[in-house]
């Protein structure tokens, strides 16, 4: 079992990057770890670029993930990916979610969203797996679960069981939304180990 | 499976809620606050507790006065808010330290190095000395319970307000935490008279003076044994003194280094600190903001490093700290690339958009202030002028009108929220009444403190609990100050906006104009079923990008080639035409009448345009 670990997660407010990371901070607690979780709240929140630093291990001090030590990185919207590159670390994982949300510079048509975010991403040796979560989520019968598909594809890679995803989810979802949220959840960590993540006990 | 019961009893806190928990172990049965990132969810956490009166106070002053009027009943109360909100607690602040307690009082300052979403960074530290009163500050959510229930303590046996305080990094953080006993106070709450404690005429403000300082003399004996200092032992090369945040990275970045943690900065233990500084080589204090130790430790005459290698500005993290003590950068890291910025901006369909447009076309001079609005203040609407602090764009525009004279006239209006009206836009608006200026007041009302997370505020009916309470009548209100023009505006309408605005500005009397229309993000907005998406009809779209002036994240800009321009049937010089993306649309039907093309419709009445 991997002794410890550093989790960024990125996208655009809004979009459910709090909630996915309590989630994953809850289960990595109940899976023995020491755990720190960090946010900010506020002016960030209303459209801008948000990030959550998780941090697990025997124990844990800095809730901050230093440049070049994010181990698998849940980029929530495609160009965000680009955004956080420095805190990646050689060789990571940075799973993708394909969908685009235009920040108001590219909507207004002062700049241009750039077309090859995954390409830069892979061509720095990072090991990508981009993931059509909106898609996903619309399968599953709840658009809004998109975060929890990507929590599932996130799931494939850390040292905690399945059991104690669905569990926590289960505690945070309103009864009505929760088996779409399951399924939501399963159908993204089976698209992470089709595409070649590996799965941990 | 059963759970051991210490599995159970662990659990993930952000600071924030750890307070909430502390507060309620301590047995906190007054506590009162103003909204303020990052403060904001201890007492919105807070008020899901039994038996804790909570309350949203105007400001924070009228916070602090709560919290203190409990602790003079007796009992343990407490008063939360962010770092520039103790600026406007300051002034019971100062003289609480006079009056001390009966019942604990402990004030929570949340300091934002960085400025995450504040606009300065102040180092409260600074206010535990000026006002003569204690300050724990814990370094994570575990240790934030824990010293607030100490600082209960120490309130009571030294009769004293404490203060705690935290960072953006400690109350936006999640940690293990323990749930731990309630206590029960020893005070008992009643009436107890106390003039020469709690009127502080000169006479009795100079017996208490005097008793400040042997109170801190006491506490300063106090804090040389207190378990929340404390010193680890290590390598004896370099020793650290440190607390809050900074703590955690130099833990992270120095594993085996001897570290004298501070729980409690304010007095500082003297014989503790010569002690460790007496047996490490160099000492090196990592603070963020502020030197405050380090001032105060050379102040004792101990030589140390500090805001040499440390930077004084921002926040700290491990690669600062790593790099501004050992030089070493972290090697490997990806450069960073060049993509487009993503700053926040209001949301689709928010009022403050529609009414922040009309004055933007005008041309004035907008003073304004802190809230979702202050978001106007970036392109494209670019219709702020200036922030300084709450409240602030009301004596500002007074005070442009009254130097410019008539120049001035129609050229200056100053914009406010409503939870910022109540909070401290009364006073500015009765001066101008007073003071016969002739400023107009733009009150958004949106019905909620929005930047904060929707709490309610006086105008919203509810109380923090959702209990139903009186609504304040801001316009009642404005007229009862003596303002006597006094009109309401539908935000989302523009043009209506534009024409009051203008005719408000060009009076030489004071006016108000109430902007009112409920925030999107509310839950009945959210939920309301009768929302009309707005489209663009793509083929009368000229290009023309009038729309685009509106800043709405939900209309979007298509480039075009010339090419394509010919494809879609366009004249081929169109540089693109503008969509609305329908996930992001709130059908505020603001930009329709801004398309002189009718481009812009109601969904389903695309046809009937077409035709
Ligand atoms: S204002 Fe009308 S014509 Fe001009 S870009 Fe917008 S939708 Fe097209
Ligand atoms: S109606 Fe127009 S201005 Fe309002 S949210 Fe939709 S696109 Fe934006």
């Amino acid at each position: 079992m991997k002794k410890s670990g550093n989790i960024l997660l990125c996208g655009v407010g809004g979009q459910g990057i709090l909630l996915a990371s309590e989630v994953l901070s809850s289960v990595l607690l109940k899976a023995g770890y020491d755990v720190k979780q960090s946010e900010v709240h506020g002016m960030a929140q209303r459209g801008g670029s948000v990030v959550s630093h998780i941090r697990y291990g025997k124990k844990v001090y800095s809730p901050l993930i230093e440049p070049g030590t994010a181990d698998t990185t849940v980029s929530f919207e495609l160009l965000e990916a680009l955004r956080y590159l420095p805190f990646y670390r050689k060789g990571g994982t940075v799973i993708v979610n394909t969908q685009k949300i235009l920040p108001s510079p590219v909507a207004s048509g002062m700049a241009s969203y750039p077309e090859d975010v995954l390409e830069q991403l892979a061509g720095r040796g990072l090991s990508v797996l981009p993931i059509d979560a909106f898609g996903i989520a619309a399968e599953a019968g709840e658009k809004r679960a998109a975060n929890i598909v990507l929590l599932g594809a996130l799931s494939a890679f850390l040292p905690a069981d399945e059991r104690l995803f669905i569990e926590t989810i289960e505690g945070r979802v309103p009864e009505k939304f929760r088996q779409a949220n399951i399924d939501a959840f399963r159908r993204g960590r089976e698209s992470s180990i089709t595409n070649g993540g590996e799965v941990r006990p | 499976m059963k759970t051991s019961k210490t599995d159970t009893d662990k659990i993930l806190l952000s600071g924030n809620e750890a307070l909430a928990l502390g507060a309620f172990e301590a047995g906190v049965k007054v506590a009162a606050a103003y909204p303020g990132t990052p403060s904001t969810e201890i007492l919105e956490n807070l008020s899901g507790y039994e038996g804790v009166y909570t309350e949203w106070a105007p400001n924070e002053k009228v916070a602090l006065e709560v919290a203190l009027g409990a602790a003079f009943a007796g009992v343990r109360a407490l008063a939360t808010m962010k770092h520039v909100g103790l600026n406007v607690a300051a002034d019971p602040l100062f003289t609480s330290a006079y009056t001390g307690v009966r019942g604990g009082l402990v004030i929570v300052v949340a300091d934002d190095p960085d400025m995450h979403s504040s606009q300065n960074e102040q180092d409260s530290r600074n206010y535990a000395f000026a006002a003569k009163v204690p300050m724990v500050e814990p370094s994570d959510s575990a240790e934030a319970k824990d010293l607030l229930k100490a600082a209960y303590r120490i309130s009571e046996e030294f009769d004293t307000p404490v203060l705690l305080r935290t960072s953006t990094r400690v109350s936006h953080v999640k940690g293990v935490v323990t749930k731990g006993k309630a206590e029960k106070p020893a005070v008992k709450p009643g009436i107890e008279k106390m003039p020469e404690k709690f009127v502080m005429l000169p006479a009795n403000a100079r017996k208490r003076r005097v008793e400040i300082a042997l109170r801190m003399e006491r506490l300063k004996e106090f804090c040389e044994t207190f378990t929340g200092n404390r010193i680890e032992w290590g390598d004896r090369e370099r020793g650290f003194i440190t607390s809050g945040a900074s703590y955690l990275y130099v833990k992270e970045v120095f594993p085996k280094a001897s570290v004298l943690k501070l729980g409690m900065v304010w007095p500082l233990p003297e014989r503790m600190i010569r002690s460790f500084t007496e047996k490490v080589d160099e000492v090196v204090i990592v603070e963020e903001l502020d030197p405050f130790l380090e001032l105060h430790i050379r102040a004792m005459g101990i030589s140390c490093r500090g805001k040499d290698l440390v930077p004084a500005i921002g926040e700290l993290n491990p690669a600062i700290v790593r790099q501004s003590i050992t030089g070493e950068k972290a090697e490997g890291v990806f450069e960073p690339v060049q993509i487009p910025m993503r700053p926040p901006n209001l949301c689709p369909g928010c009022p403050h958009r529609g009414i922040f447009y009309a004055i933007s076309k005008l041309g004035v001079f907008v003073t304004g202030d802190i809230g979702c609005y202050t978001l106007a203040a970036l392109k494209p609407l670019s219709a702020m002028d200036t922030c300084v602090c709450m409240g602030a764009g009301i004596g500002n525009a007074h005070g442009m009108a009254k130097a410019l004279g008539n120049d001035g006239l129609g050229k200056i209006v100053a914009v406010i929220g409503d939870s910022t009206f109540f909070h401290s836009g009364i006073t500015g608006l009765i001066d101008i009444v007073f003071n016969r200026g002739n400023s107009t007041v733009v009150i958004l009302d949106n019905r909620t403190t929005g930047m904060t997370g929707h709490q309610p505020h006086p105008a919203s009916g509810v109380t923090i609990t959702g209990d139903p309470t009186v609504a304040i009548d801001i316009e009642g209100l404005c007229r009862a100050v003596g303002v006597k023009h006094v009109r309401t505006v539908n935000p989302h309408d523009t043009e209506e906006c534009g024409k009051v605005l203008k005719e408000e500005l060009q009076r030489a009397e004071p006016s108000v104009i109430i902007t009112k229309a409920p925030c999107v993000l509310l839950p009945e907005m959210k939920r309301r079923k009768d929302k009309k998406l707005y489209v663009v009809v793509s083929e009368k779209c000229t290009g023309c990008r009038s729309c685009l002036r509106l800043g709405c994240p939900a209309i979007e800009w298509a480039p075009l080639t010339e090419e394509e321009a010919k494809q879609r049937g366009y004249k081929p010089k169109q540089k693109g035409f503008s969509r609305i993306n329908a996930v992001l649309c709130d059908g505020c039907g603001q930009c329709a009448p801004l398309c002189k093309f009718r481009a812009i419709v109601a969904s389903g009445e695309e046809d009937e345009e077409i035709r």
